[in-house]
């Protein structure tokens, strides 16, 4: 039973939603401050390259995440300031962050390129749960880093939905103005969230490869995951505990070939269902760009809007 | 009307200000320049604790940017800020909060996805990292209780009325406890049972010590509820007076900078021949009380008829069924000679009348058009829009009625209040009709506007045009009409001839309590 199939196939799911979780949760919490940050697949490349570089050269694969998440964070630093400071447009902000992460990890791969990683993280069951028929399985004979994503997400709907600093987060993503008249920092909020989304992307980045892909290929390490982080938050309506399970979704999605088997499914080639994540990335991306749809959707009212407070 | 009632509380807290004591805030030759505009130049301000002060200008002179000043939310180019007495220097809103001076701007700062509780502790550090409900509420309730601020801590302020959310934005800097709060023109957007009501509650703040700042433009209610009033004009101070010093004319000067004429203005010749007939009209909507209710009268050539009533008591109906853009249930309405009950707007205008919505936006004026096209939309078009003729005519509303903007082809949104109500009367007026009416014409408009609309509308009384004027506001109507007329509740309940009516008797009969 605990070998079966689908079993085996959720299980899968769950790991291969984790990056996606952790690019996504870093985003909302961005997007929550008002601040939308396109380029989620950029920091995640360059957070998976360094980890790489980093994990390969001490064989510690947590000194790897660690150096990952950095990266990631100071990538989005860069956008905090051309968002928030500069007041640039986010949206080129966010695509230039894409390009500049993705040049700079080809250069910095290329001489690792092909080569495996020994360095990993590994699996951690945890004792007595991991015993549970199939639910122990599926969800309790993965690594760390899975675990710390269910902290993380819990953590987070905690942090927005009860507590003052949660409170303010929102307003400022809803009404910078009004947060700034009731004395809230409004541009340190925002790159305080900013980073903390680029801390969590380049840990996604980071965990494909230190966990989940063999070896470093520029190509085939995030396969677009961090844009499906985009339209993922949206999917979530801003909230971290639907989220999660989106993640877990489309990580099922990403197995598709797994999956198909499972399901005893013929006739549909595991190259359309592969693609379903990606097509609903395009269809949400559209959708995104209708104001009217995003409010509908549940997103903050101050998205992507830069706050000065001199104007009227 | 609005603030009679809370002029009987005055006075009592500003005897707890003594003059040897400092200001608990003020300006000194404070200054602050816009890209193009000097907003505020060498402007001193003085306010001090148990007193309502009144800040009191046109549009555009200044009163916005002093209060953000004094808030924190601007920083002067030139000029000190003093609390208690000290120089001080307020960065930002937090700064000034802290220093216990808050501000309700006019467009309110409130988050509508927020509950009103969450609006409430925003940005307060004094709360407990992880935020408890119970504390907010219990000093809501007291806040409520001693202010007269009664709020629902669980509603979503997104569905609360705007006065629900002003009462919002006060409880919200009484319960960071500011010492002096400054509201940005928070009458505008209430009716004037809820400006009595705030005003109630200002005079509550001021009797407590507390300093209270009311920008406005609104001499009445000045007059009615401050203690002291400083008068701006293009940015600098112009005076400041004792409210039981000075009066509506001096005021009234001060502001403008010229002499105005608020003086009441008849009819000089007796009226000529009806020219709108309405009979036993009533407006009984099925299943719900009637809105109209057998309401008769006539307004004849050469005279300005004013219905007067609390809003919701039948005068928007009642302009609407003249107009033609409502069908009365019983009744005709004969405009010029002509009947055009239920015939629609455009029979009502081709037998020449013209209307002045008091929902100018809404009704009056489409926003996103340009001045010329919303001077089209009651001309009789051909297949083709005529352009040249149509901006020539832009043009000369424009300068007949000295429309600010920036030519024919400004889009009516962008205009202020008083230019967008001279476009809609510059509209009407223009036509040649032979009744006119007109709801609430000069609300919202500073005392150079309603001057101007006043001395327009005379014009055209003396013209010979018949006007019938509703309104809400006794000052507006006793200013023009030759005969009022109270409206209560769909039916007229007293009326009586402009000259001599009695102000405690026409507020009677609003409220129901006359005849
Ligand atoms: N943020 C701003 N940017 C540019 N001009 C402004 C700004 N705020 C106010 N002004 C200009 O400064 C002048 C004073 O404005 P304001 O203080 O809003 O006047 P009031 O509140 O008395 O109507 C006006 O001419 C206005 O157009
Ligand atoms: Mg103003």
């Amino acid at each position: 039973m605990n070998d079966s199939a689908i079993v085996l196939t959720l299980a899968a799911a769950v790991a291969a939603g984790t990056p996606l979780a952790l690019a996504a949760l870093g985003e909302l919490l961005t997007e929550r401050a008002g601040v939308l940050n396109l380029g989620v697949e950029g920091m995640m490349l360059l957070g998976a390259v360094t980890a790489f570089l980093v994990g390969d050269a001490t064989a510690d694969p947590w000194l790897g995440l660690v150096t990952g998440m950095l990266t990631g964070g100071a990538l989005a630093a860069v956008h905090a300031f051309l968002s928030v400071t500069m007041r640039a447009n986010q949206i080129v902000a966010g695509l230039a962050l894409v390009i500049f992460g993705t040049g700079l990890s080809t250069f910095l791969g290329q001489p690792v390129e092909g080569r495996p990683l020994t360095a990993r993280i590994t699996t951690a069951a945890v004792p007595v749960l991991a015993d549970i028929p199939v639910a122990g399985r599926i969800l309790f004979q993965q690594d760390l880093v899975v675990y710390a994503t269910w902290a993380l997400v819990l953590a987070a709907t905690f942090y927005l939905t009860r507590t003052r600093a949660g409170l303010s987060l929102r307003a400022v993503g809803e009404s910078p103005a009004t947060a700034d008249a009731m004395g809230v920092r409004v541009a340190a909020t925002r790159y305080a969230h900013t980073i903390a989304g680029g801390l969590l992307a380049g840990a996604g980045g980071a965990y494909l490869i230190l966990a989940r892909v063999p070896s470093w290929s520029q190509a085939a390490t995030t396969n677009g995951v961090g844009w499906i982080a985009l339209a993922l938050v949206v999917f979530s309506s801003w909230r971290p505990l639907r989220l999660l399970a989106g993640a877990y979704l489309f990580g099922a999605a990403l197995r598709a070939n797994f999956a198909l088997q499972a399901a005893g499914v013929r006739g549909i080639p595991a190259e359309v269902l592969a693609l379903l994540p990606y097509l609903l990335t395009i269809a949400v991306m559209i959708g995104l760009s209708f104001s009217d749809l995003r409010r509908r959707a549940g997103a903050p009212a101050a998205l992507g809007l830069p706050y000065v407070r001199d104007e009227r | 009307m609005s603030g009679q009632s809370a002029s009987g509380a005055r006075r009592s807290g500003a005897d707890a200000a003594s003059s040897a004591e400092a200001p608990v805030v003020e300006a000194r030759g404070v200054g602050k320049v816009f890209p193009g505009v000097t907003a505020n130049a060498g402007v001193d301000l003085a306010v001090r604790r148990g007193e309502v002060h009144a800040l009191l200008g046109e549009n555009g002179a200044g009163k916005s940017t002093l209060a953000s000043i004094l808030c924190g939310l601007y920083q002067p180019d030139e000029g000190t800020v003093l609390v208690d007495g000290r120089p001080v220097t307020l960065r930002n809103p937090r700064d000034g909060l802290a220093r216990g001076i808050g501000m309700v701007h006019q467009h309110f700062r409130l988050v509508e996805r927020f509950t009103v509780a969450e609006n409430i502790v925003l940005g307060d550090r004094r709360q407990p990292l992880v935020l408890s409900a119970g504390r907010v509420r219990s000093a809501m309730v007291e806040l409520g209780e001693r202010y007269g601020l009664s709020i629902d801590p669980d509603a979503r302020v997104g569905d609360l009325a705007v006065g629900e959310q002003q009462r919002v934005e006060i409880t919200k800097m009484l319960y960071r406890g500011v010492d002096v709060l400054l509201l940005d023109e928070p009458t505008a957007v209430l009716t004037p049972q809820e400006a009595d009501a705030l005003f109630t509650t200002l005079r509550a703040m001021a009797a407590d010590g507390k300093a209270v700042v009311l920008i406005s433009h609104k001499l009445g209610e000045v007059l009615a509820v401050a203690d002291r009033v400083t008068v701006l004009r293009d940015g600098r101070v112009v005076g400041a007076v004792a409210a039981d010093a000075t009066d509506r004319h001096q005021l009234a000067t001060m502001m403008v900078g010229r002499e105005v004429d608020l003086s009441p203005r008849r009819a000089q010749s007796p009226p000529g021949v009806a020219v709108l007939d309405v009979r036993g009209v009533s407006l009984r909507p099925p299943g719900r009380p009637a809105r109209l209710a057998g309401v008769s009268l006539q307004v004849h050539a050469g005279e300005v008829v004013g219905v007067a009533g609390v809003a919701g008591n039948g005068q928007r109906e009642l302009a609407e069924v003249v107009a033609g853009l409502r069908a009365p249930t019983e009744g005709t309405v004969v405009v010029a000679g002509r009947g055009t009950t239920g015939r629609g707007a455009r029979a009502a205008r081709g037998a020449g009348l013209a209307y002045v919505p008091e929902d100018r936006l809404g009704t009056g004026l489409a926003p996103s058009l340009s001045i010329a096209d919303n001077l089209l939309l009651t001309r009789p078009l051909g297949f083709f829009v005529d352009r040249r003729t149509a901006t020539a005519d832009a043009r000369c509303v424009i300068e007949r009625f000295d429309v600010k903007a920036t030519g024919p082809a400004a889009a009516v949104r962008g205009l202020s209040g008083g230019n967008v109500q001279k476009v809609l009367l510059g509209r009407e007026l223009s036509d040649s009709c032979t009744v006119l009416v007109v709801a609430s014409p000069t609300r919202g408009l500073d005392v150079g506007a309603i001057e101007f609309v006043r001395d327009l509308l005379d014009e055209r009384r003396r013209g010979g045009v018949g006007v019938l004027l509703l309104s809400e506001d006794l000052d507006e109507i006793r200013a023009l009409a030759d005969r009022i007329l109270v409206l209560f509740e769909g039916r007229i309940v007293l009326e009586r001839a402009g000259g001599d009516a009695d102000l405690t008797e026409l507020g009677l009969a609003m409220a129901g309590a006359g005849a």
